[in-house]
């Protein structure tokens, strides 16, 4: 195996080999204390506030693609062969403004000013993506960044009118097809390897060499989008050495369809997943869109969000409504278990050291069932579950055939709701079952209060969407649901 | 041609006053180039601050072991309170009341103990957690739900009364009494708080603070040294977002670094780590509001007993003005013929609240407009009505609560104005008719009006200083006491000053705000900045003008009276000199040409014994329909539509106020619906970070959102070119939102019982008051 001893990336238009690099050293640190940039800003340190947005390009299949991340979670071990591009790229040399800077000015899109470069470099992606953005194109785009001052209208103002302006002069546009070369001239297939024992910081030059450094460090922190992992050094100062970055490992980035079943590599991040997913199963695609912010979902993988075992994690309950399996790994060797059967306990998985979580199998509801997935929060976007409820429910002559229904936010691990799908199997579908359905939830749950919701509000609205998804199959005609964008 | 021509032929400099001027730093906020705090490059051998907090609510220290601290890698010294050098107090009013490092004993949970003084920033972070403190914890009072009647206050509570409240309740053909919980705000700041300290010769420290108030924190960084103040110089350019939390919390931050860089005689830095920014420094005071209020069947208001009671935290900071401003706002805009308010400002073992744009007015108003609900359930008529019968009038109907006679009323033609902009009555319709079909989603509208009394109620700081030189090129460099927190004070007052001058904004260098070069200012708070500030950078820019005027007629043997500013010039007499040229000859026949400005707000006047006096200058009126949809079975909702007019006097700067307005607006909401501070059992905040407090993001701004300024507006007032303050009545617009979705939860019973929707509205509230309304129809 070819290694190296340092992390190479492309920062704006300089390129930086580092092997002196803390395994937890972030990205928004590196910026702002050793390169002094500091038009990237901390606002939180935990990836919900957006001021530290910056923009990582990595190839993807030998294309550039450039996506917002979270500087202050993102790790610097975690950006091997990638392009940085902060604010200070944005000017052009003649020191006039790119379009959406020029927007936003215009739109008097600042006040304060201290969430604008968070913003710029958010509307940058959207500018670079989507030319002539609707307004849920712009919003989706802004869930992760917050403004104290403005109120966004004028951001949205500013948005709008910088689709309107065109790219001929930008400098990411421009230098396209050299960054792709240099990009593609850094990946040299070698491992990286810095530092020893607690220092240890690894990236892993492939899935097969994952799977032998696990068996090797089997105690590792495995960071794929470290949306979680992040929080853990920037909260809780916890030394996560040794550790593997698998964020870049493409043979985990695959996502295919086969057999009337998904396969999601470990690796793929919720914005990746989000095509197919939302055209084979649209309310998977509408939950992915409430999953934090995009810079979020631009980093955070459904393997990690399984993985970490957090008992509300957005995507396991939907997923085992489904009955997804998860393929787990450990050196040559693979199981596949039902995912449901993957969180033991609060903080226990079914993971042994020296596994990794590999891939996920997500069969396709069959014709005839009806599946929906539906998230409570305080806030409706980038926010974190108070109550889920997936419901994948068949219905065969008036009578339910199979009932498989999941909550999270309810238990301290995602769970099914046996008593709830027993009080449903077999009995017509009808408003009296749907009422001894709802009552069973008090045999499966006993949510706990916290500063999210209490645990009343838990159960009451647990049987609610319950009702709601008994009422979507009966009265289509009255709105059931609140829609941000009517036309959507 | 003369190079002055192009010049002489202006008619209107650029960057005047009544002008769309962007923000003086927005090229510089969009390319990352405006320097905050944390950006300014660091002197070699820069230390960094970091608190440590306690983790009990309320306790004695028994004993404390910081050895592992001091020996943790990188660091460099600990404070404790016996280390601070001159009186260990922070407090504002003087009461005593509250250390820079807690001495004995602890008030609350995360109350900082001791301070690390580290290498790096994450040294400092690390080491801060080897502490081992001992307590013997104490029983803490955490909700002032469980406030007993002799709990203690932190400070003296205020009375309003005016007339014979309890004959007039008892006689009163119907009453209603209720209670109505009002939650806290965190001000989420996106710049979090920050000091930076520089030690200078004779014992001299220079502070860089992130501060509304740079006076105060010279004061109280000069008390905890124990050196006079002239030794120390704050300074300021800009902040990332007060909102009122950096009027008195950035007292903290200033003293433990400037303690700190005088004693190792190196520059300190201390920035908070966001969960330690919100768990350790004030925010918005909750409130208990007890109301009792009698009227007739036609809904008149005949009476109102209100009871104020904050969770103020465990020392009075500004507590004393905010609970008062609570009461000088329990009408709103509504005439009570017989009223009495009290505030109760509770000592609980929380952090200590404090200034939060409104100052307690919006905790006031959501009394008033509370009851204004319960009228009109009761006698069955639409809310709107029962506001518009109860506004206030002319004579008879024209005393607030404190006996300050409303002159300046315009609420009725503003809501008159709205309400036919808006299309209330048809939407009205519309939404009636749409709920009769919709047994799930249900749709609510709601109108309210903002009346705001602007002025700071303690007399003594509506005054301000400025300092304007002009140069010999014809340049002006401007200073100011106020402070730039993206409000577009220092744009507006550099509006002023090129006004004056006529010349164009750019001449004017817009800069920093020291103590150095205004002494003795007041809080840039109370929405008092532009009035203010204005009018003393005008009086500055005129105190040189005067003498430029006699300069000129002594020089051209013309009249004063011939002698005309014009965009770049001055008429003297027949001629037209160049305002450069002027300035230069000006220079040469030796005329001073730097000014101090002053202004003290006239009329003002407020004797709190008695509840009686003049306290604002004006007043600042708005308005804002709002129409929601709520989710039924969820209690999720969404803001569907927002019409809001405001008026802001002749505004100096329509698309910066305007920006005031749609972002307080905004913030208001967002207090009332889904911004919740949950403390736990242990007295511990449970939301501390973006992730568990949920301030407004793009997508919970209305759908459709029109703002407009009343453009017949004009202050009744002579202040700085009749307009008026803008930073915080906006903010109270909100409530609209509070009343769309009590309105829509109404309605699942048929709008016959108040749904008494408590604030934070988040959905869990909303949801229960559904359930609550729908049982409520059950038993009827």
């Amino acid at each position: 195996m070819k290694t190296r001893d340092e992390i190479r990336f492309l920062l704006n238009g300089t390129e930086v080999a580092l092997s002196d690099i803390q395994t937890g050293e972030t990205l928004l640190d590196y910026l702002r204390l050793r390169r002094r940039l500091t038009g990237t800003k901390e606002g939180c340190a935990e990836g919900d506030c957006g001021a530290c947005t910056v923009l990582v390009g990595r190839l993807s299949g030998g294309v550039l693609r450039y996506e917002s991340v979270n500087a202050c979670i993102r790790f610097l071990g975690s950006l091997d062969c990638c392009h940085v591009v902060t604010v200070e790229h944005l000017k052009r040399a003649d020191g006039s403004l790119h379009p959406v800077q020029q927007a936003m000015v215009d739109f008097h899109g600042s006040q304060c000013g201290f969430c604008t470069p968070g913003f710029v470099m958010s509307l940058y992606a959207l500018w670079m993506r989507e030319p002539g953005p609707g307004e849920q194109a712009i919003e989706k785009a802004l869930q992760g960044n917050l403004c104290r001052c403005t109120g966004y209208e004028a951001i949205v103002r500013a948005a709008r009118a910088a689709g309107e302006i065109s790219s001929v002069g930008d400098p990411l546009v421009e230098e396209r097809d050299s960054v792709t070369s240099r990009l593609a001239a850094m990946r040299d297939g070698a491992r990286v390897e810095i530092g020893e024992g607690r220092e240890r910081l690894i990236v892993p030059a492939n899935a097969d060499d994952l799977a032998a450094i696990l068996e090797e460090e089997p105690k590792a922190t495995i960071v794929a989008g470290a949306t979680d992992v992040g929080l853990w050094v920037t909260k809780f100062m916890r030394d996560i050495g040794p550790v593997v970055f698998i964020g870049g490992l493409e043979d985990l980035h695959g996502i295919e369809e086969a057999d009337g079943m998904l396969r999601i590599g470990a690796g793929v991040s919720y914005t990746d997943a989000f095509d197919l997913l939302s055209r084979r199963i649209p309310a998977l695609g509408a939950l992915i869109e409430r999953i934090g912010g995009e810079q979020v979902r631009n980093m955070g993988t459904l393997g990690g969000n399984i993985a970490n075992g957090s008992p509300i994690g957005d995507t396991p309950p939907p997923l085992i409504a489904l009955g997804a399996r998860l393929v787990l790994r450990k050196g040559g060797s693979r199981r596949t278990i039902p995912l449901e059967t993957y969180f033991i306990d609060y903080g226990k998985q079914d993971r042994m050291p020296g596994e990794f979580v590999e891939a996920i199998e997500l069969p396709l509801p069959p014709e005839g069932t009806r599946f929906s997935v539906w998230k409570v929060s305080k806030r409706r976007d980038e926010d974190i579950t108070a109550v889920l409820g997936a419901f994948n429910v068949s219905v065969e002559n008036g009578v339910v055939t199979s009932a498989r229904i999941a909550f999270g936010g309810m238990a301290a691990t995602p769970r099914r709701a046996t008593a709830v799908e027993a009080a449903l199997t077999g009995r017509s579908w009808n408003a009296d079952t749907l009422e001894q359905a709802v009552a069973a939830l008090a045999e499966d749950f006993s949510p706990i209060s916290d500063m999210r919701a209490s645990a009343n509000y838990r159960l009451v609205v647990a049987g609610n969407l319950l009702r709601r998804f008994f009422l979507e199959g009966v009265e289509g005609h009255v709105p059931l649901m609140l829609s941000r964008h009517e036309a959507a | 041609m003369n190079k002055h021509q192009a010049q002489l032929d202006r008619k209107r400099i650029s960057g005047g006053v009544a002008t769309d001027q962007r923000h003086d730093s927005a090229h510089k906020h969009v390319t990352g180039e405006a320097v905050y705090i944390d950006d300014m490059p660091e002197p070699a051998g820069t230390l960094h601050a970091c608190l440590g907090l306690s983790t009990v609510a309320h306790g004695d220290i028994l004993a404390m072991d910081l050895s592992a601290v001091r020996a943790a890698p990188g660091v460099v010294d600990v404070l404790t309170a016996s280390d601070v050098p001159g009186v260990n107090d922070l407090s504002p009013t003087g009461l005593h009341d509250e250390p820079v490092l807690a001495e004995g004993k602890v008030h609350f949970f995360g109350q900082p103990v001791f301070a690390v003084i580290a290498e790096t920033r994450e040294a400092a972070r690390r080491a801060c957690r080897l502490a081992k403190i001992d307590y013997a914890e104490l029983p803490a009072l955490i909700d002032v739900a469980d406030a007993g009647p002799d709990a203690p206050l932190v400070t003296k509570p205020l009375t309003l009364l005016r007339g014979e409240v309890e004959i007039a309740l008892g006689e009163a053909p119907r009453r209603i009494r209720g209670q109505m919980r009002v939650g806290g705000q965190d001000h989420f700041y996106l710049e979090g708080q920050i000091a930076f300290a520089m030690p200078g010769e004779d014992g001299d420290v220079l502070v860089h603070s992130s501060t509304q108030h740079p006076s105060e924190v010279q004061h109280m960084v000069a008390h905890a040294l124990g050196v006079s103040s002239h030794a120390v110089t704050i300074e300021v350019r800009r902040m990332g977002g007060g909102f009122g939390g950096k009027e008195t919390q950035a007292n903290q931050f200033a003293a433990i670094a400037a303690i700190a860089a005088k004693r190792l005689k190196r520059p300190v830095k201390i920035r908070p780590d966001r969960d330690d920014d919100m768990t350790a420094t004030g925010k918005r005071h909750d409130f208990l509001i007890d109301y009792d209020v009698g009227f007739d069947d036609e809904g008149n208001i005949l009476a109102a007993d209100f009871a104020y009671a904050a969770r103020c935290g465990f020392s009075a900071d500004l507590s004393g003005p905010v609970t008062d401003r609570a009461l000088f706002h329990c009408d709103n805009a509504y005439f009570y013929p017989a009223v009495r308010a009290v505030s109760r400002p509770l000592y609980t073992n929380t952090v200590s609240n404090t200034a939060f744009r409104g100052f307690g007015g919006p905790q006031g108003m959501v009394g008033a407009e509370r009851i204004i609900d319960e009228v009109a359930f009761a006698v069955g008529k639409d809310p709107l009505d029962i506001r518009k019968l109860n506004f206030y009038g002319g004579p008879g109907r024209d005393t607030t609560p404190y006996h300050q006679t409303v002159e300046d009323n315009v609420v009725e033609r503003i809501v008159a104005e709205l309400e036919e902009s808006a299309a209330y009555a048809r939407r009205r319709r519309e939404i009636a008719a749409f709920n009769k079909n919709s047994p799930v989603v249900k749709r609510g509208l709601a109108l309210t009006p903002v009346k705001f009394g602007i002025s700071f109620t303690a007399t003594h700081f509506n005054q301000a200083g400025a300092l304007v030189h002009v140069y010999t090129d014809g340049s002006v460099h401007l200073n100011h006491g106020g402070t730039e927190m993206g409000q577009g004070l220092y744009v507006k007052v550099a509006q002023v000053v090129a006004e004056e001058f006529q010349i164009d904004i750019d001449r004017v260098k817009i800069t920093a705000t020291t103590t150095g070069k205004v002494p003795n200012t007041s809080a840039t708070a109370a929405s008092s900045g532009s009035d203010l500030n204005g009018m003393a950078a005008q009086d500055a820019a005129r105190q040189i003008k005067t003498r430029l005027i006699d300069f000129a007629a002594d020089r051209y043997e013309v009249p004063t009276d011939q002698i005309v500013f014009l965009p770049g010039r001055v008429r003297v007499g027949n001629q037209e000199i160049a305002f450069d040229d002027l300035i230069h000859q000006a220079y040469m026949a030796r005329v001073q040409l730097s000014a101090a400005g002053f202004y003290k707000t006239p009329k003002i006047h407020w004797d709190r014994d008695k509840g009686q006096g003049h306290p604002f200058y004006y007043f600042a009126y708005g308005a804002a329909c709002a129409e929601v949809s709520v989710d039924t079975l969820t209690g999720e909702y969404m803001v569907e539509r927002v019409d809001i007019l405001h008026e802001v006097g002749r505004s100096l700067n329509p698309a910066i106020d305007l920006g005031q307005i749609e972002g307080g607006f905004i913030q208001g909401m967002g207090w009332l619906t889904t911004e919740e501070l949950v403390w736990d059992k242990k007295g511990r905040l449970a939301t501390h970070a973006p992730s568990t407090y949920k301030i407004p993001l793009a997508s919970d701004r209305p759908k459709i959102f029109n703002v407009a300024l009343a453009d017949w507006a004009e202050n009744a007032e002579p202040t700085v070119h009749r307009s008026k303050a803008v930073g915080e009545p906006p903010f109270m617009l909100g409530m609209a939102v509070l009343h769309a979705l009590s309105d829509a939860v109404a309605s699942v019973a048929g709008h016959r019982l108040c749904p008494r929707l408590d604030a934070p509205a988040t959905p869990e509230r909303v949801l229960m008051a559904v359930e609550r309304v729908r049982a409520g129809q059950a038993d009827a």
